[in-house]
Order: structure tokens, then C-alpha cells, then sequence
């Protein structure tokens, strides 16, 4: 097997029997990183940098200093701020921008030494769902140069899957890492909001944007999860609770485990494929032990409309501070201020990052307040309850990733609705801001992945990764058996 | 048509917490430009405030003062404007459920006693500051500095009460006093730590409706809020008589010329689109927390002056004077728990005490001389055992020295001379020594009886009881 495919639970066996080290591991990943850059997955390589890095977590290894994370080689969405190298967000007005200070969790990937290969593309600011939306060009998904890898963190996505390093941190403020994850066929988790710290994460959305990994194993994800969560003092909405540790739900089984299955997000607008297969996996997990239950969210019809409205506004205010006066773009010879901004603004940012500024402007305008963004508040509050009470009845949610697997590049580019409603599977995690993870559950017909969502109810990560490991450890099964929900949704009685 | 003036101020109190609202960096005044900050008052990306406590015990502490009702829970909200020293593209601030509401403040004016209805206080931070007119600012440059940003702010508004400039203005007097009492404020006008904005209207007398107001801005002096809400009562009086409508804008004051001009309409036309502050959490105020606040307040100003009047039974005048500063006030206060006349005491403080914090250009605590120390010293006038006059010497060489006064008169051997037959003595002695004056006096030029008692003054240094030597020597010359 390829070591560059490999997990970090394979690598830290070969590390441990002197098959390897840091070093040509590093290496190696640079190598690919160089052969596939047609990938276009990063914004920055830190090829000068990580090499010396690697040698010195050599040096720890041999002195049995070294943390939990020797050996790791880590990619790094280019939305998280690192007193090394530029911090971009993808877009041009920060093209050039150099953070003076680490985020709190590149602060504690660097504690437990894991060394960092890149900066990864992304759509500008998070906002999109394809990687299309990128100053720094599109990113390619390695199953198929000719699809889209997803968004916003397709660069780290398409990291991990091509084999440039061993794992990788995304967002996620809708569904950015778990759509991603799910294009690539990889695991990716967006944990509870306020699991981990968001403080060095350039803001999109403050109320929903949550750090999280991309991996190819759930036993990584949990690896790095362990490491990046728990409480900061410099961000007050992290969550002062106290940290699981997550390596105790892996290899576990799933016996008794209540999984609820929300009839809503099994609608005729679900690939045929997407939902043979998510199915497949329920039927296989009920097969193991777990209990299916048919529940309902049903207000998720309106769960993208709040989304985009909570999202826009949010993000109007936290991208207000790229105006030209004090760091990043600066549009050339401007008349007074007032040019110097509409005109460092108008060429800085991107098509998509001026049409959510001026949608997200617009819903807080005064005379419109309560009609959108006040009523958005009020929908968000909904979907919480909906959540609430399904969590009364599961241990964890069971859908779709999304709708469909990875679609062409440019086909929904020129429609940003259609874009936007690809999300609705996962921003509701996001209003709610609960846990899920994404992992893969078979492949369509063109042979692209297809992703399985876990939705945990608050700070059960664990759930999430227990289920998740299971299915990676025992599924596809030689003879996959298919969940057939009993009219989902409309009741709520126990299914099968 | 008479018409009444409707004024209400809006007040930003700069809070001399040591620290910033939403980070670690120092919030004083002057220093080196973009010296004090961080990548959170910076607005660097990624970023996020974390609120100081301190500013929260500061609010509690205004809010009781003013008799306001504290929201059990409050939020921070986002004001949005672009400006260059506004690094984040807005300003945290309260909207919804700002910290407190619904409070009064009663203080005196010339005409006698007014109360204000408080509207609401809530906590925001600082601005940081756009520099043109520096040497180091070349005509075509503006420069920012950023060490303001993020000092933590309380904006106090009153409802629309007052009727007359002067009413304002002695509100905004009174609430810097109030500011400087709970410790939380400088109140330095000039430097920016109190900053007022006023909203004048116009209405026919007996009207309850409001008329279209204007907003006042850049007034930094008590005479400034004066004189520019004078100013502009005067010219929307001169448009309503004239039937021409009064717009609504913001006008700033420019002092050199004493006017009120309007703003460009696009310096202020904002549409701030306020919204929750989704980086932090909804506050909390807990009943403990007040308490505990509740318990460190001092006795304000305008109760502390009536007590003086009732209790201690002093002069207005000298109750204004005394309570005008806590810290002078504290030191009468504590002067006074060992001096029986509160006048004597307070004839001291307002006197000698003031006289040498003015001459050495000194706050009271670095004064060299303890309210203690001073009572020692009061105590022996009280007693009869120093003159006045001595006494004043003694404080001021105590004060040179920074040796206790009772020690100095001791050492000096400078305790007054009552003794009757130590001070015939002297007066025998006088009396010998100028036979002519003697002569004089007795052949009735009668005022020659000041010049012996100066002469037996003299002769003891100064320490004889003057009252004692006059009456000996009345005695003496009569025989």
C-alpha cells in the first residue's frame, strides 16, 4: 500500500518499526504535491519550511519526546491564520496578507508536533460549494480532474484524497467539510459549535463557522479532534466543557444504538444512487445491532432560506474589515476614502463574496430587519427544537451528505440558487450547531463517492465516530442488505 | 408663539479600566501612537473579543448611581459603518437589551434641585483615531492611530428633560463628579473621557408633541455644551418664527467661531444595521454581583454635600467646596473623626490643605500630611495649646519637612504659653526695658497698649496666648 494513502494509524506503525520517518514521509507528500499540481489544491506549500520540521520531529521521535501527532503531516485551509507563510481566504484582497499570530489550534497542532505541508484553496471566504469561487483558480477532484471537488474546503478535500498529506483542517459554516469529505470520499467532521476554538479563523459566518478535520480514517479524525478541541480564553463562545477522549468509540460495536432516520431529507430531489446507497448502510447498521427510527425535522424546507439569510449578514459585517485602509488590497490611486473603499472592495473581492455582502446587507437594512433577518433568528429556533426532539427518540441521525455526488465543473456556476440549495442537507447542522461527520458509503455509477451523514445531538462527537469507524472497519458487507423506511416523516413510529 | 426647548444629552464615558473592553492591552491615554494593541483591537482577521469583567463592575456601579434597572441579561450588538480608525467595519455595542434602563439622576442646579430621567446606559468600545493635524502629518496624509480602540465606553442617555442649556450642562458637571466618585471615569473633558452629544428640539409652550430635533455634536467643555445648545435653540427659534422648517441633521460645534454648522449629510446618514454580536455570548448579571458592587459604593455626591450642611452643620458654600472632590472629601471625613469643630476642620482643608495641593501642584494622596497627622495638629488649636498663626507654621514647615506636626511643636518647644506668672515675667521684663513708652502710656497715649503686647509677643517667640497677655497687661498697666 501506498504510504502517502495511508492513515496516520498505518504511518505511526511504520514510524515505530523504522520504515520511516518524518522526514521522507514529508518528502514524499511534496513529491505529489509537485506531480499533481494540476490538483490545484494549495494556495501556499510550505516546501522550504516543512522539510526542517520534520527533522526536528525526527529528532523528538528518537529521544521519545515526541507528541501525539509525530508524524502527522498536516494541510491547513487558507482560511486559518499562521504566523508562517500568507493567510488568503482565496481571495485577492488578501493575497498578500501575513497573519503576526498563530490560531489557537495551530497553535496546539504545533504542540503536538505535527508538521504542516501547505495552505489549501478554497472558495473565497468559504462561500461556495464547489471551489469554484477561488482567486487562486478551481480545484480539481483526484477521483475525476473533470468534477468539482466541493466547498468550501475542496483544497484541503482534494488534498487528503490525492495523497499530499495525511490529513487536513477545514471549516465548516454550512457544509464545508462534510460536502468536501463526501465528494472526495474521505471523513470529514464539523464538530459542536464551540468544541473548538474558532479564535485565528477568519470569520465568514461568527455563529456558525466551526473548525474541523478532513481525514481518511475516522480513527484520524478522532486523533485530531482530540487534539484541537476544548476551551479558549480568547474565544468566548468556546465551550468550557470538559474532552472526551475520542479513541474510546472506535472499535466499538453498534448494539442498541438508536438511529434516527429524518424522512425529510430523503425527498424525490436525492439521487436515486445517493439514496441507494445511504439506505444500504442504515440496512447494514440495523443488520448490526443499532435501532432504526423514522423521525422528523420538519422545518427543514426553510433551513437554507434562514442559512443564506444568517450567513449573508454575518458575513457582511465580519468581511467589512477589508476596505484597503489598513492591510491586504489596495486599489490603485483612489480619488478620497470613500473611493478608496468602493473601489479596493469592488476589485478585491470576488463575484460570489460581493453578492452575499450586498444580500447580507440588505437583510439587516433598516425596514427589513424583521422581515429577514428577524425571521431567520426565529426559523433557526425552529430547527433547534426539531433537532431537540429527534434527539429525544435517537442516539444519532442518519441522511445523506448531500443531495448528489460531485458534480462537473461548471455546471452549476452560472446558477447560484441551484448552488445554494446542494446545502440543504447540512446547513441545518450548522444553525443548530450540533456535530456531524460525513463518511463515505459506497460510490455512484461514474465511480464518484457518496457520503453518509451522522448527526449528533450537542458534543457527541463520539457517536458520530463510533458509527463511523464501525462502518469503516465492517462495510460494504459481502451481501448488502437496504433500509425501507416506513413512510418516513409523516409518523413518528418505529420503523421496521 | 413662545416656544420651549427640548434638550437631551447623550454622554460617552471613556471607563479608566486598566485594561481594554475585549483585550489585554493597556487602555491609557497618551501614548506612542499604535503602541497599545493587538490583532483583537486591531481587527486583524480571526480575531475575537473576549469581554473584561471589570467593565461590567464599572456599569454596575454607574447603573446604581443612577437608579437604573440592570437587564439580568444583556447583548452586545454590532454597529456597522465603514471609517478608517474603525478597524472591524463596526463598532460592539448594545442595541437590544443594553445593561441597564429606566434610571434617574437628581442634581442641583442654580434654580434649585432637577431630576433627569436616565434612558438607558450601555457598554461599547472606543474608536481609534484619524491624526491630520500632528507635525509628523504630511497636508495630503491621514494617519490612524489605534491605541484607542477598544477602551471601554459607557454611553448614558437621558430622556429629553432638560429645558434650559444651563440644566445640561450642570447635569453633565454633576455627572462627572458622579464618575470620579465611583472611581470609574477621569472626566476629562479636553482628553476625550467624557464626551457629549445634545438633541435640541423646539415645541410651542404647552405642547406635548416633540418637534424635529437636531444632533449637536464636538462641544469639549461645560461652556461649549452651553453655549452651542444656546446657540442652536436661538437659530431653530429664528427658523420657526421665520415659518421655515427645521431639518433634521447633525451639527458639530466649532468653538473658535461659536456656530453650529451642519454636517455633510453623508457624514451621517447611516443605516448602522445593528444585529446580535454573534462572537459573544449574552451577558449575565447576577443579584451577587451587584451586591457586591453595591456594598464598595460610595456615598454620592449630592448626598455627601446635604450631609455636610445637615449633619455637620456647615456652610453651603463649604460643602460644595469639600465634596467637590472625593478624595478631599474622604480627607475631611477622616479629618473630622478626630476633631470635635467640624468648622475649624473644614476652614483647614478648604484653606491650608487646598492651598498647598495647588502650590505643589499635587493630588491629596501624595499630599505630605495625613488627615491624622492634621487632626494632631487641630487638636492642640482646639485645646488653646498653639495659635492659629503658629499653627499655620508648623503645617507648612510639616509639610517642607514631612515631620509630624505635634513632633514639630514639641521639638520647637512651640506649645503656647498660658502660664500667668511665666508670662508676667515677661511682661515685667518689657515693661523695664522701655521706660519712654512707658511714660508715654501713662501719660494717656493709650494706643502705645498694642505696641507692649507686640513687644511681649516678640519676647516669648511667639508663643504667648495673646488673649492671656492682653488681659495681664491691661491688669498690669491699670495699677
Amino acid at each position: 500500500m501506498n504510504v502517502a494513502f495511508s492513515d496516520f494509524d498505518a504511518i505511526k506503525k511504520s514510524l515505530t518499526q523504522g520504515e520511516l520517518n518524518c522526514a521522507d514521509l514529508t518528502q514524499m507528500y511534496l513529491d505529489y504535491i509537485r506531480q499533481g499540481a494540476q490538483v490545484n489544491a494549495f494556495i501556499s506549500v510550505f516546501d522550504e519550511q516543512a522539510p526542517g520540521r520534520a527533522m526536528d520531529i525526527d529528532r523528538k521521535r528518537r529521544h521519545h519526546k515526541a507528541g501525539p501527532l509525530a508524524g502527522m503531516v498536516l494541510a491547513i485551509k487558507d482560511n486559518l491564520v499562521m504566523d508562517q507563510g500568507r493567510t488568503t481566504c482565496g481571495s485577492n484582497i488578501l493575497q498578500s496578507f501575513t497573519s503576526p499570530y498563530d490560531a489557537t489550534v495551530i497553535q496546539k497542532l504545533t504542540d503536538a508536533d505535527a508538521i504542516f505541508i501547505g495552505k489549501t484553496n478554497m472558495d473565497e471566504f468559504g462561500m461556495g460549494s464547489s471551489n469554484e469561487n477561488s482567486a487562486f483558480g478551481l480545484v480539481r477532484n483526484p477521483h475525476d480532474g473533470q468534477y468539482v471537488p466541493g466547498g468550501s474546503s475542496g483544497g484541503s478535500a482534494a488534498a487528503v484524497a490525492a495523497g499530499f498529506c495525511t490529513a487536513a483542517l477545514g471549516s465548516d459554516t454550512g457544509g464545508s467539510i462534510r460536502q468536501p469529505a463526501a465528494f472526495c470520499g474521505l471523513v470529514g467532521l464539523k464538530p459542536t459549535y464551540g468544541r473548538v476554538s474558532r479564535y485565528g479563523l477568519v470569520a465568514f459566518a461568527s455563529s456558525l463557522d466551526q473548525i474541523g478535520p478532513l481525514t481518511r480514517s475516522a480513527g484520524d479524525c478522532a486523533e485530531l479532534l482530540q487534539v484541537i478541541s476544548g476551551h479558549d480564553i480568547r474565544d468566548a463562545t468556546s465551550m468550557d466543557e470538559p474532552v472526551p477522549e475520542y479513541a474510546s468509540f472506535l472499535r466499538r460495536d453498534v448494539t442498541g444504538l438508536r438511529v434516527g432516520v429524518p424522512g425529510e431529507y430523503f425527498d424525490e430531489g436525492v439521487d436515486a444512487g445517493v439514496q441507494k446507497s445511504v439506505k444500504a448502510a442504515i440496512g447494514f447498521l440495523q443488520q448490526s445491532g443499532a435501532q432504526v427510527v423514522d423521525i422528523s425535522l420538519p422545518h427543514t424546507p426553510y433551513a437554507i432560506a434562514a442559512y443564506y439569510i444568517i450567513a449573508n449578514a454575518e458575513a457582511s459585517a465580519n468581511l467589512a474589515r477589508f476596505d484597503g485602509a489598513r492591510y491586504g488590497f489596495r486599489a490603485k490611486a483612489p480619488s478620497d476614502l470613500e473611493a478608496l473603499y468602493v473601489k479596493s472592495r469592488s476589485q478585491g473581492f470576488g463575484a460570489e463574496v460581493k453578492r452575499r455582502i450586498m444580500l447580507g446587507t440588505f437583510v439587516l437594512s433598516s425596514g427589513y430587519y424583521e422581515a429577514y433577518f428577524g425571521k431567520a433568528q426565529k426559523v433557526r429556533t425552529l430547527i433547534r427544537q426539531d433537532f431537540a426532539r429527534a434527539f429525544e427518540k435517537a442516539d444519532l441521525l442518519l441522511a445523506p451528505t448531500c443531495p448528489t455526488t460531485a458534480f462537473r465543473i461548471g455546471e452549476k456556476l452560472d446558477d447560484p440558487l441551484t448552488m445554494y440549495l446542494s446545502d440543504i442537507f447540512t446547513v441545518s447542522v450548522n444553525l443548530a450547531g450540533l456535530p456531524a461527520l460525513s463518511v463515505p458509503c459506497g460510490k455512484d455509477q461514474q465511480g464518484l463517492p457518496i457520503g453518509l451523514q451522522l448527526i449528533g445531538n450537542h458534543l457527541q462527537e463520539g457517536g458520530c465516530l463510533r458509527v463511523a469507524d464501525f462502518l469503516q472497519r465492517h462495510y460494504p458487507p459481502s451481501a448488502p442488505s437496504e433500509y425501507i423506511p416506513s413512510a418516513a416523516g409523516k409518523n413518528d413510529k418505529e420503523a421496521l | 408663539m413662545p416656544y420651549e426647548s427640548v434638550i437631551g444629552l447623550e454622554v460617552h464615558i471613556q471607563l479608566s479600566t486598566a485594561t481594554k473592553i475585549f483585550c489585554n492591552c493597556p487602555a491609557q491615554f497618551g501614548a506612542q501612537p499604535n503602541t497599545q494593541v493587538c490583532p483583537v483591537c486591531m481587527g486583524l482577521p480571526g480575531a475575537l473579543p473576549v469581554l473584561n469583567e471589570k467593565v461590567i463592575e464599572f456599569a454596575i456601579s454607574l447603573a446604581l448611581a443612577s437608579n437604573c434597572r440592570i437587564n439580568p441579561c444583556f447583548l452586545f450588538a454590532r454597529k456597522n459603518y465603514f471609517y478608517p480608525d474603525l478597524p472591524k467595519g463596526y463598532q460592539i455595542s448594545q442595541f437590544d437589551l443594553p445593561f441597564c434602563e429606566q434610571g434617574h439622576i437628581g442634581f442641583e442646579t442654580a434654580a434649585g434641585l432637577f431630576t433627569v430621567a436616565i434612558r438607558r446606559i450601555h457598554m461599547e468600545e472606543d474608536a481609534g483615531k484619524s491624526v491630520h493635524a500632528e507635525s509628523y502629518v504630511a497636508a495630503d496624509e491621514t494617519l490612524i492611530d489605534l491605541n484607542r480602540c477598544g477602551v471601554p465606553l459607557l454611553e448614558l442617555v437621558t430622556e429629553p428633560d432638560f429645558r434650559q442649556p444651563e440644566q445640561a450642562s450642570a447635569f453633565l458637571m454633576y455627572l462627572r463628579q458622579l464618575v470620579r466618585y465611583l472611581g470609574i471615569c477621569d472626566g476629562n473633558m479636553e482628553e476625550g473621557s467624557l464626551r457629549c452629544d445634545a438633541n435640541v428640539s423646539l415645541r410651542p409652550r404647552g405642547s406635548a408633541e416633540l418637534g424635529t430635533k437636531t444632533e449637536l455634536k464636538n462641544m469639549n467643555s461645560f461652556r461649549h455644551v452651553e453655549r452651542a445648545i444656546a446657540f442652536e435653540i436661538e437659530r431653530q427659534q429664528n427658523l420657526l418664527r421665520r415659518h421655515e422648517p427645521v431639518m433634521q441633521e447633525t451639527l458639530l460645534w466649532d468653538a473658535a467661531h461659536q456656530v453650529a454648522q451642519p454636517m455633510r449629510s453623508k457624514e451621517y446618514s447611516h443605516d448602522y444595521r445593528y444585529f446580535p454580536e454573534p462572537d459573544l455570548t449574552p451577558g449575565r448579571v447576577t443579584p451577587g454581583q451587584i451586591d457586591k458592587v453595591r456594598a464598595r459604593m460610595p456615598e454620592l455626591p449630592l448626598a455627601k454635600k446635604t450631609r455636610y450642611i445637615e449633619t455637620l452643620d456647615l456652610p453651603a458654600y463649604d460643602a460644595a467646596v469639600l465634596t467637590d472632590d472625593i478624595r478631599i472629601a474622604e480627607y475631611f471625613e477622616t479629618l473630622c473623626r478626630h476633631v470635635e469643630d467640624k468648622k475649624l476642620a473644614s476652614n483647614w482643608v478648604m484653606g491650608e490643605v487646598l492651598r498647598a495641593l495647588k502650590e505643589q501642584d499635587v493630588e491629596i494622596d501624595q499630599l505630605k500630611m495625613t488627615p491624622e497627622s492634621l487632626a494632631g495638629l487641630l487638636q492642640q488649636v482646639e485645646k488653646g495649646a498653639i495659635s492659629h498663626t503658629l499653627a499655620k507654621k508648623v503645617f507648612a514647615e510639616s509639610l517642607a519637612t514631612g515631620t509630624d506636626p505635634v513632633v514639630l511643636m514639641q521639638q520647637q518647644g512651640l506649645s503656647q504659653v498660658t502660664d500667668e506668672s511665666a508670662l508676667t515675667d515677661i511682661i515685667q521684663d518689657v515693661l523695664k526695658q522701655h521706660p519712654a513708652e512707658l511714660a508715654d502710656y501713662r501719660a494717656g497715649k493709650e494706643k502705645l497698649f498694642g505696641f507692649f503686647v507686640g513687644q511681649v509677643m516678640r519676647a516669648s517667640g511667639g508663643r504667648a496666648d495673646a488673649k492671656k497677655v492682653s488681659e495681664l497687661l491691661r491688669t498690669r498697666l491699670s495699677k
